[in-house]
Parts: structure tokens; sequence; C-alpha cells
């Protein structure tokens, strides 16, 4: 029998007003300094008022809440796994470093919430070599990752070969879904990471063959076709672009790096908005998931220019667009 | 009495006839399927309704009646069964068969269509349940959205009513 989120899609759909608008965030992006800003975000509900009011301690405790919500929503905990799989190959990779190259970051700092599994459980079988604690596809790739950088050293090489592992992963467990938004978000994160790879080698002239071994296979995008554009240049990859589902980012391909990811992460968004109006599924609570998540990493970025004193106008440009 | 009703007075077991047996079956899908779209109906509004209460107590009111709307189409079958019921005097006379079909024929509107409209009315409740849940001012054009559904299942109710009365 299929599952009923008609009371979590109603629930999410009253906590939707509590996200920060583009008006909140160019508040915050007009605020004096960190301190105003974070005071700003604390009269909107944000941080936990028995904490600190830090920036590092407001974020964490913003990031957990989505999670928390949502896990209390989600009636199976294998509907929204395609969400948590980045956070599982995140900690991997945090949990390798920390094992062969050590670390002197806490926990907290090192590891992100909203996996699958226990980060604790990641980097004991990465410090056991215990794969088996481990699902197939992460056990596989911890493995891998844990040989490769024992034997090379090279940091780079390990995550690349993780993160290729989880963008892999990712589709294929968003392919599978039967969630339109997870099949919608995994083709877009994935899109954009091939994307990604093209730009960074039109620039750099890489092999077509370095190319073709980083890059997903994926049924939405050619990537032999993308491979031989980015092989060409960067005007190349947009004109391939324009006849692709991903048009809508050519326009950034022209700026830096950071306004492409800005395209990258406002196409996911504007993938998301129809579930506003969706009540009877899973998608609500995936769509606010990933609003929380492109919120806090927008206030991250605000936060952090103030830190480094950028001009206010530059924090607005990077400001991506909002769910509400 | 119907033009139909063929004795009024005999031994209890002689007055089920095929013919009350086909109204009686048409009295029950009456009350049965539109009770049954009621039920669902209003059950998907009451999850909704819970849902936007867990953060928002304050609009119980309003919410408990866009949950309610949906279980109306129970209420108009249950009241076509009534009529129906005093009209084939059931357990009082035997009806022809032919009469038992035009009763059983009268209240399929009404069991059919309060099935669906029930079931579609608690859809269109648990979206406008969402909206007041986020515009609370938007309470009275939220309601009428819903209240949009209703309209076939009325129409619905008064040809059974009408049917069943001329019988």
């Amino acid at each position: 029998m299929k599952t009923d989120y008609t009371y979590a899609a109603a629930r999410i759909h009253v906590k939707e007003l509590s996200l920060l608008t583009r008006a909140d965030l160019e508040q915050l992006a007009g605020a004096a300094d960190v301190r105003a800003a974070l005071q700003l975000l604390s009269e909107k509900g944000w941080g936990d008022p028995e904490q600190e009011l830090t920036a590092e301690n407001m974020l964490r405790h913003e990031a957990e809440a989505a999670w928390e919500v949502v896990n209390d929503l989600e009636k199976d905990p294998a509907a929204l796994s395609v969400l948590k799989l980045g956070k599982d190959y995140h900690n991997l990779k945090a949990a390798v470093k920390q094992v062969y190259t050590g670390s002197s970051l806490p926990a907290e700092r090192l590891f992100q919430p909203g996996g699958t599994l226990d980060a604790g459980v990641i980097l004991k079988a990465v410090e056991e070599k215990d794969w088996e604690l481990l699902p197939a596809p992460l056990a596989q790739t911890a493995e891998e990752a844990s040989v490769l950088l024992a034997h090379t050293g090279d940091g780079q090489l390990c995550d690349s070969l993780i993160d290729k592992a989880c963008l892999g992963e990712l589709y294929r467990a968003g392919k599978a879904s039967p969630e339109e938004v997870l099949q919608e978000y995994a083709v877009v994160t994935c899109a954009a990471a091939n994307i990604r790879i093209a730009l960074r080698a039109a620039r750099s002239r890489r092999p077509l063959s370095f190319l073709l071994d980083s890059m997903l296979p994926m049924e939405e995008l050619d990537t032999k076709a993308l491979a031989e554009a980015a092989y060409e240049g960067k005007d190349a990859v947009a004109e391939y672009l324009e006849t692709t589902p991903f048009a809508a980012l050519v326009p950034s391909l022209s700026g830096s790096m950071a306004a492409f990811e800005k395209s990258c992460d406002d196409l996911l968004i504007e993938h998301m908005k129809p579930q506003k109006n969706n009540s009877f599924t899973l998608g609500p609570l995936a769509a606010y998931l990933l609003a929380r998540e492109n919120e806090i990493k927008c206030v991250r970025m605000i936060l952090t220019g103030k830190q480094n004193h950028l001009p206010d106008e530059v924090l607005r440009e990077s400001l991506r667009m909002t769910y509400v | 009495m119907g033009t139909f009703l063929v004795a009024e007075a005999a031994a209890p077991a002689a007055l089920i006839s095929n013919g009350t047996l086909y109204a009686l079956v048409g009295i029950a899908l009456a009350v049965i399927l539109s009770g049954i779209g009621s039920a669902i109906g209003v059950s998907q509004g009451g999850r909704a309704a819970a849902g936007v209460l867990t953060e928002k107590p304050e609009l119980f009111a309003r919410v408990l009646i866009l949950e309610l709307l949906p279980g109306t189409q129970g209420i108009y079958g249950l009241l076509v069964a009534f009529i129906a019921l005093g009209k084939i005097q059931f357990g009082k006379a035997v009806l022809e068969p032919e009469a038992g079909l035009l009763y059983f024929a009268a209240c399929l509107p009404i069991a059919i269509v309060g099935l669906i409209s029930a079931i579609q009315q608690g859809k269109a409740s648990v979206a406008s349940i969402a909206l007041v849940g986020k515009k609370p001012e938007t309470f009275g054009r939220a309601m009428l959205l819903p209240a949009m559904v209703e309209t076939y299942a009325i129409l619905a109710l008064l040809v059974s009513i009408l049917t069943v009365a001329n019988l």
C-alpha cells in the first residue's frame, strides 16, 4: 500500500512559512556586521537560545533541526535516502582522511548530520577495516578509498573516487525512486557535476579519456558529446548544453564558477517549487529539506562574507533563489 | 402508498419478495457507498488538519469545518435511504420485481456520485486546509473551493429524492 503523506505535507506547508524569503536574505546581506546578521537571524527563530550566539553554532543547529523535522515526519526511512547519500559519502571522506592522515578537528566539525548511517559507524568501519558495517556500495567505495589514500597519500584522488561513487549511487537511487521530485534532484545534481567537470576541463585542456572517465554516464546528458565539447572549449560546452534540458545553465557559463554554482542551485530550487502545491506525497518534505539546505548554504555565505568584510553588493549577487 | 405495492398485510416471511430485495440493495448501496466516500474524504481532511494543527493549534475551528465538508455525502445517502424505506413500507407491504428495480435505480445517483464526490471533495479540502494553514485570512475563499464539489452531490441527491418520491 502506498504510504500516505497527507499529514506530513500539511505540516511541512505550514513550516514553509518560517523559511527565509529573498527580502530576508537581502536584509541579512545588508547587516552592518556578523553580530548584527546573527542577531537578525536569532530574531527570526534561528539558533538555539541556550547556546552561545556564533555562526557555527547557529548553522549546525539549523542543519540538525531541518533533519529532525523531516525524520520525525518520514514514515519510511528509505524514502528520502537519495537526499541522505551525499552526507554518507561526505562522512566517508572525512573518516578516511581522519584515519589515514589524522585530523585535530572535533567530530562535529568533520562530520555532517542527516546521513543514512551514523558517522560513528562509518568511522569505526574505516578504522577497523570492517566493511560489513556498511551497505555494499559504500563499503566498496570505503575500501577502495582507504587503499588509495594509504598507497598514494593523494587526498584529491581519494576525494575524486568518493565523489564519483557518490554520484553514481545517487543517480541510481534517484532514478529508482517512485518520487518524481527525487528523480529530478538526482538528475539535476548529477548533470551539474558532469557540467562542472566539463567546465574545469575546458580551462585546463585535459585529455578526452580523462574526461570520459571522470564523468557519470546518464540518460539525460550525453557525456561523450559533453566531453568532446569540453575538449574544444567553453563555447562548445555552452552550444551543446543549449540542446539539453539544462539550457538554463548556459548564461552562467560566461561568468565565474561561483556564478555557475549559483545557477545550479537556482535550477534545483526551480524544479522543487511545484511541491509547494502538492499535498499528498513525499515531495513537499524533500523540497523543504532542500530549501532549508539551500538557505543554510546562503546564510553561511553571507556570514562568511561579513566575517571577511566583503561588500554588500558582492554578497547580494551571490544570493540563491529562495523556495518561498 | 406506491402504485407497485401489491399486498399490505401478510405473514413477515412472505413480505420479502424479489422486488423488496432489489429495493433494499439499492438503499443499502446509497448508504454504504456514500458513507464510504465520506469516511475517506473526512479521513483525508483529518490528516491534513492534524498536520496544520501541530504547527498552528489556533486554527482548529477553521480546519475542522474544512475537514467536515466531505461528510455531507454520507448524510445525503442516509436521507435517500430513509425516504425510500418509507416508500416501500418495508415489513408492511410486498413489492413487485419491476418496482424494486426502479427503487434500486433511483438510489444509484447518490450512491455512485456520493462515493466519488466525497473522495474528490476530501482532496480539495486537503488543499484548502494547507492554504488556510499558510494564510488563515483566506478561509472564506478556501472553503468555497471544496464546496464547489458539493454541487454534484446535491444534484445526485435531488435526482434520487425526486425519483424515489415519484415512484
